[in-house]
């Protein structure tokens, strides 16, 4: 148990080695800070994109 | 009347001989500008049918979360974390609240960037977005300055520079631990939190902002 | 003037008279909550968070013995980044940032007096204990000409870059440094037993919450600048948007660390370029705050079509 609430309050992936760079000219950018852009576009298109669907509708 | 009523003050009537006393003048103007149903709305426009709608509360929500496990790290001092595992997840909670608060706060802002939300006297409601986009910067800047570790003595020895060569290192001294970190537990937390509200109650007060119209100039292919 | 003329679809809107549907926002705003609440235990639990112990002087001395004796007569001699860094530290004649004839750094003046020579050398010698050695190196040097105390300075530090670490003591090879040469192994001997991070931080007090003078100090040293670069937190590796090992840092200031990787921030305005690009991102700032009130731009979410998207079940209707 206790070594169960040990991991748990580490971390499972261990994220202190040093991190990918991904070169484009002179851009530079992290592969960590990619990916969070990347999930914000990803997540800002399904958001319009997917349908939302509610209950009925009441007119007034 | 029974035993139960007597606990709540009675609803003084208003009277017009009152009507020049500043409670009743504050307090008119308050409940015209967002009575009950406008401030706290169970109906809402039906042209609402889209998931990006979601993104002004999921923000609250990182935020409430970010003040929550805020105040959890400051009951134990800001060294705790560094020599205690819980106080390391606290941390960690803290830190993935405060990117989860930036992600959909961004996604918010491009969301309502394309719904040209600041339609309809609405602008002060997009400025005070932008602004509370701008104090999160400076709060998590003093977050981070504040760690007391290797980030936070590089961070404040690089964010040094530009500070300075405007001349508002004078004032805001990131090397300065005490600073910083009475500007971020405090200072910034309240500014965020009262500029926030004042976003909130503008848009309860204007209501979301209706579609653009479709006219034939934008309905077919040229706009 | 009638109404139609005014409108301008970019600014305005017709209220809404359409229709309404229940919509519960206790709820929704308690399902929002709950749902960031679990991501963020969940990214918790998978990443943590990182914890790089911050660098002390005790650490840094004895890591790196030459760069500590390099940057310490630097200190001395007044050529150090923060001896000649102007306001707010000190007065130094030409020294800050200006935007074309705007010299705010220089205007607002010396708000956090550091005195380098004062502050990191001969006052922290002065409160360790003394020794017959050093105290008449602080009384000889104290006592010398302005003329002399350059010309020790000057042949310390041209001699440091061929010292030597042999037994974990810095040999530096012989010459007329005066006393010089004394109050650098007196201070590396403070500054390996971490007297000296003590004695920076607290002054003459007790308490210490103003790290100003401590940062400066090691903020000028080769060994924080390489240890930077080894996390890629450098400027020109845009490190203003990193964070140390894997986590993802702060993709939100890209426009900003932007303009330090190209020209002319780079070459003719690098001197000024944090006055510059700090002029620039208020302007683009400003931008961003306004745009409800420029022509042009507030247009774009009109001629981009995405509302098409985001109202297209409102359009069927």
């Amino acid at each position: 148990m206790t070594a169960i609430v040990t991991v748990l309050l580490g971390s499972l992936i261990d994220m202190s080695k040093p991190g990918h760079y991904i070169h484009w000219g002179f851009l530079q950018i992290s592969l960590s800070n990619l990916i969070v852009v990347c999930l914000m576009v990803v997540t800002f298109v399904a958001a319009i994109a997917i349908p939302y669907k509610r209950k009925a509708r009441n007119r007034s | 009347m029974s035993i139960r009523d007597r606990s709540v003050a009675p609803t003084t009537p208003i009277l017009e001989e009152d009507a020049a006393m500043w409670t009743a003048k504050i307090r008119k103007s308050l409940v015209s500008t967002l009575p009950p149903e406008r401030l706290i709305p169970d109906r809402q426009p039906s042209y609402l049918s889209s998931w990006i709608y979601m993104f002004g509360a999921l923000t609250l929500a990182a935020l409430s979360i970010i003040v929550v496990t805020g105040v959890l790290l400051s009951l134990e001092g800001p060294t705790w974390w560094h020599l205690s595992s819980v106080g390391l997840f606290v941390n960690s909670l803290h830190l993935w609240s405060v990117e989860l608060f930036f992600f959909f706060m961004v996604v918010h802002l491009w969301g309502k960037f394309f719904m040209a939300a600041w339609r309809g006297n609405r602008a002060l409601t997009w400025m005070t977005g932008v602004i509370t986009l701008l104090a999160s910067v400076g709060a998590a800047l003093t977050g981070y300055v504040s760690q007391t570790n290797f980030d936070s003595q590089w961070i404040a020895t690089q964010a040094k520079d530009g500070l300075n060569s405007v001349g508002v290192g004078a004032f805001f001294n990131v090397l300065n631990f005490g600073q910083m970190l009475m500007w971020h537990i405090i200072l910034l937390p309240l500014a965020v939190i009262a500029i926030t509200v004042l976003h909130v109650l503008l848009v309860r007060k204007h209501g979301i902002v209706p579609p653009i119209e479709l006219t034939e100039a934008n309905q077919g292919g040229e706009a | 003037m009638s109404k139609q003329r005014n409108y301008n679809p970019d600014r305005d809107v017709s209220p809404w008279r359409g229709s309404y549907r229940p919509y519960d926002i206790a709820k929704e705003l308690t399902v929002c909550f709950v749902v960031v609440a679990v991501l963020t235990i969940g990214l918790a639990i998978t990443f943590g968070s990182p914890d790089d112990k911050a660098i002390t002087i005790k650490q840094w001395s004895s890591a790196d013995q030459v760069d500590f004796a390099t940057t310490a007569i630097s200190e001395l001699d007044g050529t150090s980044g923060t001896a000649t860094y102007g306001a707010p530290y000190n007065h130094v004649d030409g020294a800050g940032q200006k935007i074309g004839p705007i010299a705010l750094q220089q205007w607002v003046g010396v708000h956090h007096p550091v005195n380098p020579a004062r502050d990191f050398v001969l006052g922290p010698l002065s409160t360790t204990p003394q020794s017959p050695a050093l105290d008449s190196a602080l009384t000889r040097f104290q006592g010398a000409s302005p003329s002399d105390q350059a010309a020790w300075e000057a042949a310390y530090e041209k001699a440091i870059p061929h010292a030597k670490v042999i037994n974990g003591k810095l040999i530096v090879p012989p010459g007329p440094y005066g006393p010089v040469q004394v109050l650098m192994a007196h201070l590396t001997a403070m500054a390996t037993t971490g007297a000296l991070d003590t004695s920076i931080v607290q002054g003459s007090g007790f308490y210490g919450t103003d790290y100003t003078k401590s940062l400066l100090f090691i903020g000028d040293s080769g060994y924080l600048a390489n240890q930077g670069a080894d996390h890629h937190l450098s400027g020109d590796q845009w490190g203003m948007m990193n964070d140390t090992g894997s986590y993802p840092g702060q993709p939100w200031l890209w426009l900003y660390t932007l303009w330090y990787q190209v020209p002319p921030f780079t070459t003719s305005w690098g001197d000024n370029a944090d006055a510059i690009v700090w002029a620039l991102m208020m302007l683009l700032t400003l931008g961003l705050l306004l745009i409800p009130f420029i022509p042009g731009l507030r247009s774009i979410p009109r001629w981009t079509r995405v509302y098409r998207l985001i109202w297209r079940d409102h359009y069927r209707s």
